[in-house]
């Protein structure tokens, strides 16, 4: 029963730092060019993230 | 018109702003959004764009332009949004860019560049927490299954519905709102049931927990949610936006014009001043604000929108004019015959709003499914809920529980699925295939259709002519001839240029071009014409000759006449397509703009036998009208100004990358590729995908053929809830996934292959 007060808030905080770390990169426009940004990768320029607007 | 006297001229053709050209620059500037710091933003579709190496190309090749701020490459949507520092600069250098890398764009419609649709990101951080709750309280719920007793079972219950209460309450929103609006216009739809449910579930589980009771359905609840709010998002993906060909088509309207008074003087008055028998006079560049009898002057004018002719006219004195067409060479004057509102640009207008809004009535499949299934699932959880406290005497607890059993059984997860995950597949797959879709209910509706439309040219053609046969002996006239011929932006010019080999002769002096004639220019003191075969022939030795009417003509001065033939050029895959729509049982016809004999000729090459030519927009649109009340539903397939109103009035509507931009919003679905492949295929895929739709309502009936008899005997338990609905909807989507799969036909794969320059890296995949 001990063991679970832990281990029960833990796996919720990491469930939720998932579902954050997902909704932030929604946020941030991070699957608005999927085939694109594999090829970015390669790319030797300086790319600071998508562009504004 | 005049740039440059010297004598090489190749160059100087981009100083000739096209009508294409005008009309892109208007598009980009109505479509621009300027951003807080005052630099603006556009937005160009560039379907060329197709590996990573384009990325690069474009980013830099752009970057390096003055007064270019930012430029971002998308090569999932093929698309480049360009930041320029002010409003100064004109956009058409990013078109310019573009071309020059090899890159041609097209405007995006400001809706179409919004990326931003706040309903779809409320819609996806919904499904993102209804996925956190499901997949947390299914964990509890495991354990709860393998046995976890008293104070540990009600520990589990109790953090589970810690977590579900908010998610549902959150991601259950857009459910309840929409069930709220339906039930208080007293109607029904699916998400009444839905949040009957999904509530019931929850405070019947609430209650259990503060009980002690063994079965929470907690995860049940959330795991509906889930899945609901999958279907939901995939099913707003695929509703297209209010779309509103018919504002754009008014924005061609000029804003005003200039009345010439009595005494030879201008005043510019605005549109709604214009009246019948003013003269107004029309610069080069503008388009005409009013219907009109030309009395003075000569041009050539661009009436793509009442022929869909990409090839300029020769309009002189008495002749005339339609509003909103484009005067493209010389100044002339008009005598207004109509008013502005009742112009021909103001009818077709109309036409098209109202083809626009008769669009509206179509009830989508999905819709049709929710309003036999929601009374359905009311009568089965009332009529359980009534029999069981007949059965138990009155025992409301046990009843009740039984009832919200086969509500949440009942949910249409898998029937929320069936619709969307077919349609996001499908169009998947024609997106790989160069065919954009605007709208899921078009797949639905172009699975439905009888017969089949084409405009001739753009769409059966490429509308670029080509020569069939040229006079011109090869050497130094051929060298003449090239060289008067790259001076002009004529389509036929720019066909005899690209036709001849020999290099252009550059000891040609005072080239000029002639508005409406052609061009002229001194060879060796001698005169030397290419145009227009009457205007040749003034100058050549030989006497009328009338029997070749059409064509371009070139002649040195007392030399005789050398007529080229022009030909269309007929899109790749056109045979093909005809056999393949014809075994499917569509009956095909040609509506078009041009002359008689050139849509004949077309039409007969190409198989099919019915054909109307010399049509108006308006008629165009009256004969889908007639097939329609005949019973027929017509896919239209059309791309000039002129086939606007008809491709917002078929049944469904398909139109080339080419296509004007107006003909590209009405249409439901765009395709890139040159070959009319595209056309069968978009076909074909829309029937392969009725039939799995069909086939997934199947799926989902049979599994509540199993279930709900098993939860109105209250045999129902969590675990079961979660297989069978889990399950069902697995089917549902590994069925939809099958569509990936559609192959296009071999014909199709050998026109792709002889394409060129369309998007090389994407034809293998």
């Amino acid at each position: 029963m001990n063991n679970l007060t832990i281990l029960i808030p833990v796996a919720l905080g990491l469930g939720g730092l998932g579902l954050g770390a997902f909704l932030w990169s929604l946020s941030s426009g991070q699957y608005d060019d999927l085939d694109g940004a594999a090829y970015r990768i390669l790319n030797d320029d300086d790319d600071n993230g998508p562009a504004p607007g | 018109m005049t740039c440059c006297a010297g004598p090489i001229v190749a160059d100087c053709a981009r100083e000739n702003i096209s009508a294409a050209r005008y009309a892109l620059l208007d598009e980009m500037k109505a479509n621009a959004r300027t951003l807080s710091d005052g630099s603006v933003n556009y937005s160009l579709s560039v379907p060329q764009i197709h590996c990573g190496n384009c990325i690069t190309t474009i980013e830099r090749g752009l970057g390096k332009l003055p007064g270019v701020k930012a430029v971002r490459a998308n090569l999932s949507l093929r698309r480049v949004s360009v930041t320029l520092e002010s409003m100064a600069r004109s956009p058409l250098m990013i078109a310019d860019g573009l071309d020059d890398l090899g890159y041609p764009a097209q405007p995006l419609s400001r809706e179409e560049a919004d990326a931003g649709d706040p309903e779809l990101k409320m819609l996806i951080r919904a499904m993102a927490v209804a996925g956190f709750a499901f997949a947390n309280v299914m964990l509890l719920s495991v354990s709860v299954w393998n046995g976890a007793e008293n104070a540990t079972r009600d520990l589990f219950h109790f953090v589970s519905a810690l977590i579900a209460i908010p998610a549902v309450v959150y991601g259950g929103l857009p459910f309840f709102r929409s069930a709220l609006s339906a039930l208080k216009r007293r109607r029904m739809n699916m998400d009444v049931p839905i949040s009957l449910g999904v509530s019931l579930a929850t405070a019947m589980s609430l209650y259990e927990s503060f009980q002690g009771g063994r079965h929470a359905y907690f995860d049940a609840a959330t795991s509906l949610l889930f899945f609901l709010l999958i279907g939901r998002t995939l099913d707003h993906l695929m509703r297209s936006r209010a779309r509103a060909a018919a504002d754009r088509l008014a924005r061609l309207s000029a804003k005003g014009g200039f009345v010439v008074g009595a005494a030879g003087e201008t005043s510019y008055l605005p549109l709604a001043a214009l009246q019948p028998g003013m003269i107004i006079r029309v610069a080069a560049g503008e388009r005409f604000p009013v219907d009109g009898t030309v009395v003075e002057g000569e041009s050539d004018v661009d009436r793509a929108l009442v022929t869909g002719e990409s090839d300029p006219q020769h309009l002189g004195r008495g002749t005339g004019v339609e509003a909103g067409t484009l005067n493209l060479t010389g100044s002339i004057d008009i005598r207004a015959t109509r008013a502005a509102g009742d112009s021909f640009l103001a009818e077709v207008t109309r036409m098209m709003a109202a083809a626009e809004r008769g669009r509206g009535t179509y009830e989508r499949l999905a819709d049709r499914m929710a309003r036999l299934y929601s009374p359905v699932v009311h009568i089965l959880a009332l009529t359980s809920f009534l029999g069981w406290m007949i059965y138990t005497g009155g025992g409301w607890h046990q009843s009740l529980t039984v009832a919200v059993a086969v509500l949440i059984i009942t949910c249409p997860c898998a029937l929320g699925l069936a619709v969307p995950v077919a349609h996001v597949v499908a169009s998947g797959r024609l997106f790989a295939a160069g065919i954009l879709m605007k709208d899921g209910s078009a797949l639905e509706r172009m699975a439905t259709v009888t017969d089949a439309v084409f405009d001739k040219t753009g769409t059966l053609t490429t509308g670029e002519p080509r020569v069939r046969h040229c006079a011109i002996p090869a050497g130094e006239l051929s060298g003449i001839a090239k060289a008067l011929a790259s001076r002009s932006i004529h389509p036929a010019a720019r066909a005899l240029a690209a036709f001849i080999a020999v290099p252009a002769a550059i000891n040609l002096q005072k080239l000029h071009e002639v508005p409406g004639h052609g061009v002229e220019a001194d060879y060796n003191g001698r005169t030397v014409r290419l145009g227009r075969i009457s205007w040749v022939q003034e100058i050549a030795a030989a006497g009328k000759n009338d029997e070749i009417l059409s064509g371009v003509a070139f002649a040195v001065a007392g030399g005789p006449v050398y007529v080229t033939t022009l030909s269309e050029q007929v899109r790749p895959g056109a045979r093909a397509m005809v056999a393949s729509l014809e075994a499917q049982g569509l009956g095909l016809s040609v509506l078009s703009g041009d002359a008689e004999a050139q849509v004949a000729s077309l039409a007969r090459s190409i198989g099919i036998d019915h054909y109307e030519a010399g049509l108006k927009p308006g008629e165009k649109l009256a004969r889908l009208k007639s097939m329609a009340e005949d019973g027929a539903r017509a896919l239209m397939v059309g791309d000039g100004l002129n086939d606007a109103p008809a491709l917002a009035a078929a049944h469904v509507s398909m139109a080339p990358a080419s296509a004007s931009d107006i003909g590209r919003t009405a249409a439901d679905f765009v395709f890139t590729r040159e070959s009319l492949a595209s056309v069968s295929f978009a076909h074909h895929a829309a029937l392969a995908t009725s039939r799995i739709v069909k086939q997934n309502f199947a799926l989902a009936i049979i599994y509540n053929i199993f279930a709900v008899p098993l939860a109105m005997a209250g045999q129902l338990n969590p675990l079961i809830a979660a297989i069978a609905m889990s399950t069902s909807s697995i089917i549902v989507v590994g069925n939809s996934l099958r569509l990936y799969r559609l192959e296009m036909n071999e014909t199709a794969a050998e026109d792709q292959a002889s394409t060129r320059g369309m998007a090389p890296g994407r034809a293998a995949a």
